[in-house]
């Protein structure tokens, strides 16, 4: 650049291309840059520091001296001279070593042979010393660069609370030695059903309404399915081989094509036009993958075990998903699959969706006896659980038993907060009534 | 005869403290170490890092289980300790499982922060 003067217009130009390179690099790059920095040391909060100090750099001296080639080679070089000086100085000094870190820059040729550390980083935030409630947090943060309060308002949380929790397991990583390492075959297979159930948590997430937010608050209506899929996807292809990894990130994919917004209409009713088709194309590719696994057995860390949970409940979205072609859900192949799901992982949500695709594939009174038989099992749990009261309504009323069906309908909508599911089950209700 | 001291105390960081307490504390411990050490009767002392680093192992129901977070229980106390030197939480969490009292009850993993070499304290490294 040297002594060339900058016009208004091409110094603005800079900053805008400074930018949008450091907002790309920011997005993809992020969890690959704090896998990297902090696998070396352990330290996740000064990773994070001097990562945010790098990108703050690159917005002050991009303009300046140009995007460099490898955006991300930058970013972690001086997020590396950072963290170097902090371990050099007093605070330090005490308690560790420079090892971790001398050791690990060797790994920077440039920026793109970067080694992807993000599994090790997962399996981190998932490890099994780190409190549950805070895993899949820890992952959307440290992978995903999402701050407290994002997270928080995905999972109905007051931005300081989640800040807290977040900050304590880092620290927790840091100060009892968490290690940043990929175990072995047979550990492997004991460590990642908890970073499958954390990715799981993503899709989980209560929209806001449903979690007794009001209707107005800043929530997206699934906040994190999209990510829940980016980090599926992330330990599917660092893996390769394990069919769940790619089983979940199927599930994900499908449960993304669906459009949120707009008034709630079951999924048998929805218009199939409305489906993302690249993403059920994507669900349904990563499931094929799945298959191939487990069909060809002895690989993956859990040889021979057969279809698990998440391949299971993925093919039951793929069952769902085959309405775009065929125009008709095939509820018997659903029926077998919520009967295999039920075995492998049985929770109230799928026991009472077993029953409700009885109904379908077998009839009212195949239903009614199914959710009787569960009343029975677990008669506490059922009687706050309003999709047991919504599946023995639409039971009842398929018998022709109006009455009780509307009195069952009513006990649903009293449980119900979601404004969308409220309405539409007052419709229902009027319907029937009418 | 060994006897082990288990010191009980709140837990307060450095800023709470703040820099004359702590290093009145310091000074104290450094000078307590010192008197066992000249007396002949130090072994090994160890100041732990809070409990918020520390994590519970147990297989007493046969499966091992690891928690987040000090062992809690009033019933079962403290019946003794061992101080390994080891690289990272997940090899000191194979002994811990390993140890017989894991079959019987609960062994917390706490990292230690400072200990006594020759009755001088040392930084855990």
């Amino acid at each position: 650049m040297g002594a060339e003067q900058l016009t208004p217009e091409t110094a603005q130009e800079n900053d805008d291309d400074a930018r949008a390179a450091a907002e790309l690099a920011a997005r993809t790059s992020y969890g690959r840059l704090i896998a990297l920095l902090a696998g070396g040391t352990g330290d996740v909060l000064l990773a994070e520091d001097a990562l945010a100090e790098a990108f703050e750099q690159a917005l002050r001296r991009w303009p300046v001296d140009g995007v460099p080639a490898s955006p991300e080679g930058w970013l972690l070089t001086v997020a590396r001279n950072r963290q170097r000086d902090e371990w050099k100085s007093a605070r330090h000094r005490l308690s560790a070593t420079l090892e971790g870190i001398e050791v690990r820059a060797m790994d920077t040729v440039d920026g793109s042979g970067f080694p992807d550390r993000r599994l090790a980083l997962l399996l981190t935030c998932a490890h099994p010393a780190i409190a549950e409630d805070v895993r899949t947090p820890l992952m959307l943060q440290t992978v995903l660069g999402f701050d407290a309060a994002q997270i928080g308002a995905a999972f109905a949380v007051p931005a300081a609370t989640m800040a807290q929790r977040l900050v304590r397991a880092k620290r927790r990583i840091r100060d009892a030695r968490i290690p940043f390492e990929l175990p072995g075959p047979e550990a492997l297979a004991g460590r990642l059903p908890a970073v499958l159930e954390a990715v799981y948590g993503c899709l989980a997430i209560p929209r806001g309404e449903e979690a007794g937010l009001p209707a107005a608050a800043p929530v997206e209506a699934r906040p994190m399915l999209a990510e829940g899929l980016f980090l599926a996807e992330v330990i599917a292809a660092s893996l390769e081989a394990e069919a769940e990894a790619w089983s979940l990130a199927a599930l994900a994919a499908f449960l993304l094509s669906r459009p949120s917004g707009g008034p709630y209409v079951p999924l048998d009713e929805q218009d199939t036009g409305t489906w993302n088709v690249q993403l059920v194309l994507r669900g349904e590719e990563y499931l094929r993958r799945a298959s191939a696994l487990t069909a060809g057995a002895g690989v993956g860390t859990n040889p021979g075990a057969g279809p698990g949970r998440f391949q299971i409940e993925a093919a039951i979205q793929a069952v769902h998903a085959d309405r775009a072609r065929t125009g008709r859900t095939e509820w018997t192949a659903l029926s077998t699959l919520y009967t295999a799901l039920n075995r492998v992982a049985p929770t109230l949500g799928s026991l009472v969706a077993e029953a409700v695709v009885l109904r379908r594939a077998d009839g009212p009174l195949a239903a009614l006896r199914r959710l009787d038989r569960l009343a029975q099992a677990h008669p506490a749990e059922c009687e706050r659980f309003q999709p047991y009261f919504v599946a023995r309504a639409d039971a009842l009323q398929a018998a022709g038993n109006r009455e009780a069906a509307v009195e069952c309908l009513e006990r649903a909508l009293a449980l119900t907060r979601e404004p969308k599911l409220v309405e539409h089950l007052r419709e229902r209700l009027s319907s029937w009534a009418g | 005869m060994r006897y082990t001291l288990m010191l009980h105390y709140q837990e307060m960081s450095p800023e709470e403290l703040g820099p004359e307490v702590l290093e009145q504390g310091q000074e104290a411990m450094r000078s307590y170490a010192a008197t066992l050490q000249q007396a002949g009767v130090l072994l090994g002392a160890e100041v732990l890092q809070p409990s918020y680093a520390s994590t519970t192992v147990t297989s007493r129901d046969g499966k091992l289980r690891i928690q987040d977070g000090p062992f809690a229980d009033t019933k079962e106390q403290l019946g003794g300790y061992f101080v390994l030197d080891v690289p990272d939480l997940d090899a000191a969490i194979h002994w811990a499982g390993q140890a017989p009292a894991a079959q019987w009850g609960s062994v917390e993993v706490r990292p230690g922060a400072t200990h006594t070499v020759d009755g001088a304290w040392v930084p855990n490294s």
